[in-house]
């Protein structure tokens, strides 16, 4: 196809179509019952408190939280902006770095990015809480109705594809715009924003408020089409746009390797969490049983709890010290009252008449430290539902599919400045290429492979000039 | 066990020299005797004078990072009550205590008649000292009183004399600092042989601006009117006035004072009382907390005293006095420089910043790379010293700029990777104190002397002597 062809305008008139019958994250406010169940985990700031805090950050020249953030929001310059009640102006300095502030200002582990880099620890004092004060300029904003500034550019006609939209290819569609380019963004759900509308716990994101900032991504002109992309629709973009950003995250959970694990009574750890968050699931049995020991299996069981399950188990292989999600996320799962059992493996599923019978094996440690079962220690658990979460698959039926690009170990291999894949019009970025990260690291992804976009872009444009 | 009794300006005694200021915690006998219970050892009555009629709003503030009444401003006149009731509730405060000290604040019409009646009725009333208000800033100098007396030499004069006809006891002039060198009015106080000085009253001030209505603050009716300035934020100013007034010896050697202008706790009270005053007068700290905070002045500066070894206001009194002299007399020789502990630093760079932009340019981030790096890692001090037109153009002009991506090795054996801890080139430090202000963290930037080797030397010195006459080869 032509460079900004008649046929290009027409498909573009099409999607135009297309777009107008998905606008319903404009309209989707979360079930009443879910969000009695699942208020803010933390509370807000005041607007007096976060002046207070924004005075104690110190303003160090370059600072190291700044340099902790996978996206460099320069955080002392929005805190300061803070303090002298430059609400507005902070909002903007945080999603010039980053589209999605919001949102990583409520998920973000900041205990260990910009809040664990704070100099405030040398001198053994609390660190700025830069999560809150993040939190509170971005609310601030979108209550105020803030829009995002459009920066002044030449509207250009080269279009390009985004695969998924969950945070990197919102943050890589943003930047894209803001460079001028028209991008269209594909993804199966009714629902855009990915992991951050149907994956974060409520309590600390709700799924309302990632469509807010989805919206905002909109605002900026980005077009989204409910589109699950199989193989050929994967052909069929590489035809008709001019690059392609892979920003498709995982898969489902991994299946358990238990004998029977078929049952309806087992339930994908993000299919739960994306169930109670649109408001389709407000009922779990009594007894609950997550596999798994990370920050999805935390959700889980939290959200099992919160969904009037009177006992919720966490099984883990190994022991506390190794599990991978956060410990804060550890404690705060003790204290709604999850309970967990370390060096458990379970083997066998039974469905019988008063719930499921799950066979457990106890773990130990092999003399290179990995966990072995230990030979005649089986018991069982008795419980109505079981949720593993034990980490997503990659889609590499997929993957697989895109021309030309490489995997290594189910991910997609990319050069990390630009996000280029090894085939030069698809561009990468977010869970499909770490292996499941952090929003914040997938916005970094999808910002920087905008920038190596349009880099790539502009050398094709001079190379057919020249 | 320090003892804080004070006789001040020849028979004013009281318990402690912690004195309420003429001002809205004065304003009753009930609210004065709730002061003396709560320990303060003396008040100056709300100023006294024919009844005037109040405005409301009265009262702005200047907050400062985050921390409310930074200074306090009002528009508030004097007393609104009649004059038989104050004098009335001063009998009664001074009945039920006898030793406590009560001075009564008047403002009458400039009439010799006015106040001899005002300065009979006060003392009749069982005052123990009368204090002039001449420096009321707003309001009452529009009708030729407060300030408006204050600010003329000759008023202030003439007034404290007639006032002086009729006292019998201690008469203070209080010193209005909106006027140019406020030594002239202290001066005509002390030709009119007043007892002693109160210094200072308020600042004429407008606090800010509403940036939604565009009307200053405090706001009436949509108007404004500028107001007096008080609190934390004019300790300075108050500090300074004081000591011109305690150093000046025109016209008589100094007089006591009675220190005013945003002393708050015990530490702001000994440096008052370091500058030669006899009393201190709070107003501000007490609007906003109340009453209570005298606790911690007293007992602060008692184990202050004990630890220091005085026994009494008079043994610590004006000791600072002396060290305050005119910059010509400052010692050219003396040098230091700033020193940064690394084992303390956190790395937060203001200081390198601080001096980049707002100094001498001698603290650098090239520990690790650059020119004090260049032998490798720098730990501890190495003095590398690079002249400005040698580091190159871009080094010379550039501010700084952050850079992202940091190393992610830690380096050295301090807490703070020796790429993030400044470093000092002595060769250039002026020693101007600037990053050791910044610095966040105690004791971490110090300023160490470098004996330059040379006999002191001052300004007044070189200029008179005999090698500054003829042109210098070297400087």
């Amino acid at each position: 196809m032509e460079w900004g062809s008649a046929g290009a305008h027409a498909w573009l008139a099409s999607r135009r179509t297309a777009r107008r019958r998905n606008d319903v994250d404009a309209t989707f406010t979360g079930h009443p019952e879910v969000a009695a169940r699942f208020p803010d985990l933390h509370p807000a700031l005041d607007a007096r408190a976060a002046v207070i805090e924004a005075n104690r950050c110190l303003n160090c020249f370059d600072a190291p939280c700044m340099g902790a953030c996978p996206t460099h929001i320069d955080v002392p310059r929005f805190i300061k902006k803070i303090a002298s009640g430059n609400v507005m102006g902070s909002a903007k300095t945080i999603l010039e770095a980053n589209v999605l502030g919001a949102s990583c200002s409520r998920v973000c582990p900041v205990e260990v990015l910009c809040e664990g880099s704070c100099v405030m620890h040398g001198k053994h004092e609390k660190p700025i809480e830069i999560g809150r004060l993040q939190r509170f300029a971005m609310e601030t904003f979108y209550n105020a109705g803030g829009k995002l500034p459009l920066r002044k550019r030449e509207e250009r006609s080269e279009r390009v594809a985004c695969i998924g939209a969950g945070p990197a290819s919102l943050a890589c569609a943003a930047e894209l715009r803001q460079l001028g380019l028209q991008v269209t963004m594909f993804d199966r759900r009714a629902l855009p924003g990915g992991l951050n509308t149907y994956g974060v716990a409520e309590y600390k994101l709700r799924a309302a408020d990632s469509l807010r900032e989805v919206a905002m991504v909109r605002g900026l002109g980005v077009e989204f089409v409910k589109r699950d992309i199989d193989a050929a629709a994967l052909q069929e973009l590489d035809r008709e746009f001019h690059a392609v950003f892979l920003g498709l995250g995982l898969g489902a959970m991994q299946r358990l390797a238990v004998e029977g694990a078929m049952s309806s009574s087992v339930i994908d750890a993000l299919d739960f969490i994306a169930g109670y968050k649109t408001g389709e699931r407000l009922k779990v049995a009594p007894r609950v049983v997550v596999v798994g020991a990370g920050n999805t299996a935390i959700d889980a069981a939290c959200a099992a709890k919160r969904l009037g399950a009177q006992s919720v188990t966490i099984l883990y292989r190994r022991q506390r010290e190794n599990i991978s999600a956060f410990h804060f996320e550890y404690e705060h799962a003790v204290r709604e009252g999850v309970t967990f059992r370390w060096e458990t493996l379970p083997k066998a599923f039974a469905s019988t008449k008063d719930g499921i019978v799950l066979t457990c094996v106890t773990m130990a440690q092999d003399a290179a430290g990995m966990p072995v079962p230990v030979e005649g220690t089986e018991f069982t658990i008795e419980c109505d539902v079981v949720i593993p979460a034990i980490g997503q698959s990659p889609l590499l039926e997929l993957l697989s599919q895109a021309r030309g690009v490489a995997l290594e170990r189910g991910r997609v291999v990319i050069d990390r400045a630009t996000g280029q894949t090894t085939n030069p019009k698809f561009f990468a970025g977010g869970d499909c290429v770490n292996g499941g990260r952090e929003v914040v690291d997938a916005v970094a992804d999808g910002k920087r492979a905008a920038l190596g976009i349009a880099a790539w872009l502009n050398a094709r444009r001079e190379a057919h000039v020249g | 066990m320090a003892d804080l009794t004070t006789n001040f300006a020849g028979g004013i005694r009281c318990p402690n020299p912690f004195w309420l200021a003429s001002a809205p915690p004065t304003n009753s006998g009930e609210q004065v005797m709730r002061a003396f219970d709560a320990g303060w050892g003396g008040a100056v009555w709300k100023t006294i004078g024919e009844p005037i009629t109040n405005v409301s709003s009265r009262y702005s503030s200047v907050d400062w990072n985050a921390q409310r009444m930074m200074g306090l401003n009002n528009i508030e006149l004097i007393s609104d009550r009649p004059i038989e009731v104050n004098l009335r509730e001063i009998a009664e405060v001074k009945r039920l205590y006898p030793k406590h000290a009560v001075i009564a604040s008047l403002m009458v019409e400039s009439k010799r008649e006015a106040w001899h009646e005002m300065v009979k009725r006060a003392e009749g009333a069982g005052a123990d000292g009368l204090e002039l208000n001449f420096g009321c800033p707003h309001g009452m100098s529009e009708r030729g009183m407060g300030s408006a007396v204050g600010q003329v030499p000759e008023y202030a004069q003439m007034i404290t004399e007639w006032v002086k006809e009729a006292a019998r006891t201690p008469v203070l002039v209080k010193l209005t600092p909106n006027i140019t060198d406020i030594r002239v009015v202290a001066r005509a106080a002390k030709r009119a042989k007043a007892d002693g000085l109160s210094a200072i009253n308020t600042i004429n001030s407008i606090t800010g601006i509403d940036l939604d209505t565009l009307e200053p603050r405090p706001n009436v009716d949509g108007k404004s009117s500028h107001g007096g300035y008080c609190g934390p934020a004019v300790k300075p100013i108050a500090l300074n006035m004081i000591q011109q007034v305690n150093s000046d010896h025109v016209d008589g050697p100094p007089i006591p004072m009675s220190g005013i202008g945003g002393v708050s706790t015990w530490r702001d009270a000994a440096e008052f009382i370091l500058m030669g005053c006899g009393t201190v007068q709070v107003c501000t700290a007490a609007m906003h907390y109340g009453y209570r905070i005298v606790e911690d002045m007293i007992d602060g500066l008692s184990n202050w005293m004990d630890e220091k070894g005085f026994v009494t206001i008079e043994d610590f009194r004006g000791k600072s006095l002396p060290k305050v002299t005119e910059w010509k007399h400052l010692n050219l020789n003396y040098r230091i420089v700033a020193h940064i502990d690394e084992a303390l630093c956190i790395g937060c760079q203001l200081c390198h910043i601080a001096c980049w932009d707002g100094a001498h340019q001698c603290i650098h981030m090239d520990r690790v790379s650059g020119p004090g790096g260049a032998k490798g890692p720098v730990d501890g001090h190495v003095e590398v010293h690079a002249k400005p037109h040698e580091a190159g153009r871009e080094r010379i002009v550039v501010t700084p700029i952050p850079k992202l991506d940091p190393p992610k090795v830690h380096i050295g054996s301090y807490a703070t990777s020796l790429d993030r801890i400044p470093r000092v080139d002595e060769t250039e430090c002026v020693g101007c104190n600037l990053c050791s202000l910044v610095c966040p963290v105690d004791k971490c930037i110090t300023m160490v002397e470098r004996p330059t080797g040379l006999a002191p030397e001052t300004w007044a010195e070189r200029t008179t002597s005999a090698e500054c006459a003829t042109p210098q080869t070297a400087g």
